[in-house]
């Protein structure tokens, strides 16, 4: 297993695996922001905390399609089904490996970014913590939709599509901690729904992925 | 005949065209391609038996 | 004994050839008697019904707006149920069903969703609001997408109708969570469900009352909507089967020749 995650990570790091792109696509939807709603900083700050969790939830979405798309291809997938691990374990450090190398750098970078969106101080902290109990959510889920288009020619968007109505919980309580945070009210209620949702989805989904995975590797 | 709808006409007559328009487009699209397949199944079957 | 027969009697439907002469023996039944119910329905609630004091004429659009609504939600729940039976027993026609059923649930939650945003314009001043109904409801219809697009896009079908199903399943439960997450998220215009609630049936529930004149019209409706879901899945179903069987057939053929 352990052997799986560092093969993962290093693929990732090297030959341009797409470390660095999740964190350049958050940060020039980030800087997009203000140009679409204008550059009062007052308003900037009320967007602040969902804007940019939009913006970290597109950034993983947009590095879902390879997150099993290339060991698809060079037949490593189907060593790995193949293998003593079971395919349960398999999709669970997929999901992990997707999570240290796209979740935890955006969770890094929010708060350098939400001085570009003006976040209100108070904000930071929830900003970090939401996103870091949320994102590993997002990997999980994303990991999901990658097992069930994995077969597929053309299946980036149609990725996009199943994957987004999955989101809408993790999205939902996470930018409301975020927000929150940012107007100094009480953040517990949120927070302990989003790491509910997130505790669950890594405890059942992964025995989705691998059911959905062996169908596509049958 | 017509019932007086008041100053709401427009909004329950466009709900009820919208939602019979969708009805029966449902409808009549299920009942084509359904009469396309089966049509197309029974050449395939005939075609079948002929050439055993 | 008796229990076992029965059970062995409601399996024999998973026979493709048994279902469709049955359907075929039944469908005409479930064609007329929706669109009379429909049609009863419809006429009794837009041209005998009076107007409501505060909603005024727009109160005829709940005819349409609350079964379409809840079909939209009990065609998915039929799409689980389905899903589940294809899973665990593995009988083709039920898979066939759910892919038949998804598009009748696509267009019941876009008529639940127009006639709201209609009804809404001149009520609340809004054809849309994010309000956790509507909301929830949007999500359904994204799942309904997702779904169609999933067994369009898979060419083999059995594998198209485990991944469908495995994804019913999974977003079920998201769909599920989704509605509360929204409740959570913001508290609604729309009022709550106000036609099955006993009292609205009794007539003594005073607060919030669907009353008899306007429920009796809207149950017939409610029943034709139900008859006429029943119809366009059996239909559908029946048409899905026989694809399926030209897909064999022509297999076979390349095999032959």
């Amino acid at each position: 297993m352990i052997a799986l995650l560092k093969r993962d990570l290093t693929l990732a790091f090297r030959a341009g695996g797409g470390f660095g792109l999740g964190l350049a696509f958050f940060l020039i939807v980030t800087v997009l922001v203000p140009f679409s709603v204008g550059p009062q900083s007052s308003l900037l700050s009320t967007i602040a905390p969902g804007g940019l969790w939009l913006g970290a939830l597109l950034a993983c979405l947009l590095s879902l399609d390879r997150l099993l798309a290339l060991d698809w291809e060079d037949g490593s997938l189907d060593l790995l089904a193949t293998a003593p691990l079971p395919l349960e374990s398999v999709v669970t450090i997929k999901a992990l490996a997707h999570w240290i190398t796209t979740g935890l750098p955006l969770v890094l970078a929010a708060p350098v970014l939400g001085v570009l969106l003006n976040l209100p101080v108070p904000g930071f902290f929830w900003l970090v913590v939401s996103l870091a109990i949320g994102t590993p959510a997002l990997s999980v889920l994303g990991t999901f939709g990658a097992a069930l288009t994995v077969g597929l020619k053309r299946g980036g968007l149609l990725l996009s599509l199943l994957v987004l109505p999955l989101y809408v919980p993790t999205l939902i309580f996470g930018a409301e901690v975020a927000r929150r945070g940012a107007t100094g009210m009480e953040t517990a209620t949120p927070l302990l729904m989003l790491a509910g949702i997130t505790a669950a989805t890594i405890a059942l989904l992964p025995f989705a992925s691998a059911a959905v995975l062996r169908v596509n590797l049958r | 005949m017509m019932p007086d709808l008041g100053k709401y006409a427009d909004t329950v007559l466009s709900a009820y065209a919208a939602s019979l328009l969708l009805l029966v487009a449902l409808v009549v699209f299920s009942i084509l391609r359904g009469r396309k397949v089966r049509a197309e199944m029974e050449k395939v079957e005939q075609r079948m038996t002929r050439n055993g | 004994m008796s229990i076992a027969s029965k059970a062995n009697s409601l399996w024999e439907y998973a026979n493709p050839k048994k279902f469709l002469t049955t359907t075929e023996r039944v469908l005409p039944f479930f064609w007329v008697s929706s669109a009379a119910f429909l049609v009863v329905g419809l006429v009794w609630g837009f041209f005998f019904t009076p107007d409501d004091y505060k909603q005024g004429s727009t109160v005829k659009i709940i005819y349409l707006h609350v079964p379409s609504a809840l079909m939209a939600i009990n065609c998915w729940i039929m799409m689980l149920a389905t899903s589940l039976v294809w899973l665990v027993r593995r009988h083709h026609v039920s898979a066939l069903a759910a892919r038949a059923a998804a598009p009748v649930g696509i267009v019941m939650t876009l008529i639940a969703l127009a006639t709201g945003a209609i009804w809404g314009q001149p009520m609340w001043g809004t054809w849309w609001a994010w309000d956790p109904r509507l909301t929830s409801f949007l999500i359904l219809f994204l799942f309904y997408l997702g779904y169609v697009a999933l067994w369009e896009a898979i060419e083999d079908p059995d594998t198209a109708a485990d991944l469908t199903s495995v994804l019913c399943l999974v977003g079920s439960v998201f769909a599920f969570l989704s509605r509360y997450a929204v409740n959570f998220w913001n508290q609604g215009l729309h009022q709550g469900a106000s036609v099955m609630r006993a009292g609205a049936i009794t007539g003594t529930d005073t607060e919030e009352k669907v009353s008899n004149i306007f429920f009796y019209p809207l149950l017939l409706c409610i029943v034709g909507f139900v008859l006429l879901f029943i119809a366009l899945v059996f239909y559908r179903t029946g048409t899905e089967i026989r694809a399926r069987r030209i897909k064999a057939l022509l297999a076979r053929e390349r095999v032959n020749a």
